[in-house]
């Protein structure tokens, strides 16, 4: 069975749809990209499982299912405290994700306290340790440090030793290394690939970037406009994409070793198809509406 | 007519670190420039490469003299400018632009395009200002009803278009594009990198392309320079480069590049 | 996204078009007092002393708003002293804005020893107490309107200068003002061009805010007997007389109460409606 579910899930801002018919499935232990430019729709997706949509974002309709359970039909602290328990999340910024009037420490020890209701003390010990798991020196001096005294990488470690603390079964990354340089951009993505598979956690990696999806993924969802237009495993993806989008993206990405390979952006006609595949499905999705 | 368009020698430049300012008296300066040497021949698209801190875009801000420079020389078609005053390097101006990191801060939000594209034009003195002005915008692929438009009406690939038009419109010799496509999603990215290409063939134009994404870089400069931590670590024509990294550090940006292809074991 | 803009677009701005509104009767009735008041505010008339207004018991026309102890018609003195409100209004939002903007934009954009003087004199200022600072001006030029100006522009020209400064700071820091540089546009031409724009918003919102806190000032001194001559209709005057009579008749008090904290309220509501109205994202 799978640990999270989304079926059919709907969001509109205001009339307009964010969110078309999103299905997707996370198994327990499985990596899985959530691919797409701006404005696609997949940072929404992450959002909407955490519960933290901006208050202008209204889910239509569908099911959030955690452990086969309707994440919706939960009372709200019902359902912080199974978001708490269950699900974490590693954040784009580093900076802004942590605040920069405290110290490092307190701060990812007090969800262990708060919503966990460990002990103070519990809470340290286990989150030195994971502090050493994350390759951080002297971690005591750093839960000391105030975020701007950290280097980005630095920063990015410690959110990532703070999501896994409370051993979730799901970890939702929100392109957690676009603002890294590339050198440290692969050591953060070994580090989350080593402890997720230390810790046996599903991940749910949002990026826009194919080359860091197919290093550390094993499947895939591409989405444009909201809308699911191929789910696959990355293997399937890279050799042979099954959606035109998927091909025409792939194309699009420039790759320094093969540099004669003429660099084609997504044709017109690949993005106007596409837009009259959502088209099709917003006029199908409102007559059945109708109907009902 | 010097044949090299740049030549830059010894150049240092440091900051001010106000976080560590003593109470009384100056406060101590952290160097982003180390004493960078070399040259960009005309016709050149050079692309300077480094991670964060590596000073890319500091050398690239001096060159176009937005920053002060402590010491060393910066000579543009033979001429020292990095002591330059304003007023002097003022009819330099037209002859070097610049393409910044995001439209969005760098067009002023309350002008609109064909004002934004014509400025640098009526401040240069040309005549023709509006044929100019479209011209500039069917160069770079923008319809001419875009005129009138904000910057905040547009599309980010549309924007940094804007950026480009700007940029040209006084037929520069040389432009300096900071992170130009950073911002951009794959599909325009590869819309404006195609686009910088044709200009540059078009226009006879010297490019100084300042990146972090060395696949871009790649598919687009003659030569590649990288820096690191302030210094130059390794210029070479981009094919030697990347064919043959001398520099471990440059073997290091190589290596940590994800590819877009399954590559089993590349994280261990 | 672009359909809540294009919402905001469509839709009225009330708070602009209410505020607006009421300034504008208000200034229209204060330029055509002679014309509109029923009555000459400054004629005593003790038969006539006292009367309540038009809808209640006892009221006699000629009279709309009543008439205060001394018999002096209230609609007729509201009106009149709406002319030396709007007035200082006026004189003392501009003046104040205009010194207090330029300063704030020289010492924000220009930086260097400009902005080590300015920022020092406004600090000093800063910490002289206004109210006394106020009272000592004008015991030394004495009383009347342009002594009340004069006190406002001196003391309040550093809330400009401070907020446009920090503006002005934010805005030289943009891309936008590196690109001007890179076109070929000089100092002074990024300054005007450039930055004006751009803090005009602030600029706008801090001088409706300042046109409003002039009519309070004003009030205060009237109130207190340090504005223009007593026999002048001023709002302030008139709510200290109104104040005394206060339990036999209340509308001398607070019709010019309600008209002060409509206009106070107004000037700073045109201000935020109008920062929306010229911002071309929202528009």
């Amino acid at each position: 069975m799978s640990f999270l579910e989304l079926k059919n899930l709907n969001a509109r801002v205001g009339p307009l749809p964010i969110l078309r018919d999103v299905s997707l499935q996370v198994a327990p232990g499985e990596v899985r990209a959530l691919v797409g430019e701006s404005g696609a729709g997949k940072s929404m997706i992450g959002k909407a499982i955490l519960g933290t949509l901006p208050d202008a974002i209204r889910i239509t309709g569908g099911e959030i299912l955690l452990e086969g359970e309707d994440l919706q039909a939960m009372s709200p602290k019902d359902r912080r405290r199974m978001i708490g328990a269950k699900v974490a999340l590693i954040p784009q910024d580093p900076l802004t994700a942590l605040n920069p009037a405290r110290r490092v420490g307190p701060q990812i020890c007090n969800r262990l306290v708060d919503i966990l209701g460990w002990r103070r003390r519990e809470a340290e010990a286990r989150v030195i340790e994971l502090l050493h798991e994350v390759h951080i020196p002297a971690p005591e001096r750093v839960m000391r440090a105030y975020p701007h005294e950290l280097s980005g990488g630095m920063r990015q470690r410690i959110l990532i030793a703070s999501a896994f603390a409370a051993e979730p079964q799901l970890i939702i990354a929100d392109e957690p290394t676009t603002a890294l340089d590339v050198t440290v951009q692969k050591q953060i993505l070994r580090l989350i690939r080593d402890m997720q598979a230390r810790h046996g956690t599903a991940l749910l990696f949002v990026t826009h970037d194919l080359g860091v999806v197919s290093k550390l993924c094993q499947s895939m969802t591409v989405l444009f406009g909201g809308k699911v237009l191929e789910d696959t495993s990355v293997d399937q993806f890279f050799s042979a994409p099954d959606h035109a989008y998927s091909a025409a993206l792939l194309a699009a990405t420039p790759k320094y070793t093969d540099p004669g390979g003429s660099l084609m952006p997504v044709p017109e006609a690949t993005i106007h198809a596409v837009e009259a595949e959502i088209a099709a499905h917003d006029l199908a999705h409102q007559t059945e509406t109708v109907r009902q | 007519m010097s044949e090299m368009l740049f030549e830059i020698r010894d150049l240092r430049l440091s900051f001010a670190d106000l976080a560590h300012k003593p109470l009384f008296g100056a406060a101590p300066r952290i160097e982003v420039l180390k004493g960078l040497n070399f040259d960009i021949p005309r016709g050149d698209v050079i692309g300077i490469v480094g991670g964060s801190g590596s000073g890319k875009s500091t050398l690239g801000r001096a060159m176009v003299r937005l920053l002060d420079v402590d010491s060393g020389q910066i000579r543009f078609d033979g001429t020292d400018i990095s002591q330059m005053d304003e007023a002097t390097l003022r009819p330099l101006r037209r002859r070097i632009q610049m393409i910044f990191q995001d439209p969005m801060s760098s067009l002023n939000p309350r002008h609109r395009v064909a004002t934004l594209i014509a400025e640098p034009l009526r401040l240069h003195g040309f005549d023709q200002v509006a044929e100019r002005v479209d011209f500039a915008l069917s160069q770079v692929g923008l319809p001419l009803a875009f005129r009138n438009r904000y910057p905040h009406e547009l599309s980010g690939g549309q924007r940094q278009r804007v950026g480009i038009a700007r940029a040209i419109a006084t037929e520069p010799e040389f432009i300096l594009a900071d992170e130009v496509v950073s911002g951009l999603d794959v599909s325009s990215q590869a819309q404006v990198l195609n686009l910088l290409e044709k200009l540059v063939s078009d226009m006879g134009l010297t490019l100084g392309f300042i990146s972090h994404d060395l696949s871009v870089v790649r598919r687009l400069c003659k030569t590649t320079l990288v820096l690191h931590q302030g210094k130059i670590v390794e210029q070479a024509s981009t094919q030697a480069l990347f064919d043959a990294p001398q520099a471990q550090y440059t073997r290091d940006l190589l290596d940590a590049i994800p590819l877009p292809e399954v590559t089993p074991g590349w994280l261990d | 996204m672009a359909d809540g803009r294009a919402a905001a677009k469509r839709r009225i701005n009330p708070r602009l078009w209410l505020s607006g509104g009421w300034l504008l009767i208000l200034a229209v009735a204060a330029l055509a007092a002679p014309l509109l008041a029923p009555q000459d505010p400054l004629a005593q008339d003790l038969f006539a002393s006292r009367l309540p207004p038009m809808w209640q018991g006892g009221s006699e026309p000629g009279f709309p708003l009543g008439t205060d102890s001394l018999g002096r018609d209230v609609l007729s003195r509201v009106l009149y002293g709406a002319r030396i409100a709007l007035l200082v209004a006026l004189v003392a939002g501009t003046c104040t804005c205009a010194l207090g903007a330029v300063l704030g934009l020289i010492a924000g954009y220009y930086r260097g020893w400009a902005d080590v003087v300015i920022s020092r004199l406004i600090e000093i200022w800063m910490a002289f107490p206004p109210v006394l600072f106020a009272i000592l001006l004008i015991a030394v030029m004495g009383t009347g309107l342009t002594s009340i100006i004069v006190a406002i522009v001196v003391i309040d020209w550093t809330r400009f200068a401070r907020v446009i400064r920090a503006e002005a700071m934010t805005q030289g820091a943009m891309d936008y003002v590196a690109s001007a540089k890179v076109a070929g546009r000089g100092r002074f031409g990024i300054m005007i061009r450039e930055i004006l724009p751009n803090v005009l918003p602030t600029i706008v919102v801090l001088l409706t805010l300042e046109m409003g806190i002039a009519v309070i000032v004003e009030a205060i001194l009237s109130f207190v007997n340090l504005s223009i001559s007593t026999d002048d209709p001023t709002w302030g005057s008139m709510i200290a007389e109104g104040r005394a009579a206060i339990h036999h008749s209340w509308w001398v008090l607070v019709v010019p109460l309600i008209t002060l904290f409509l206009t106070v309220l107004s000037f700073s509501q045109l201000g935020e409606g109008l920062k929306d109205h010229f911002d071309p994202v929202l528009r």
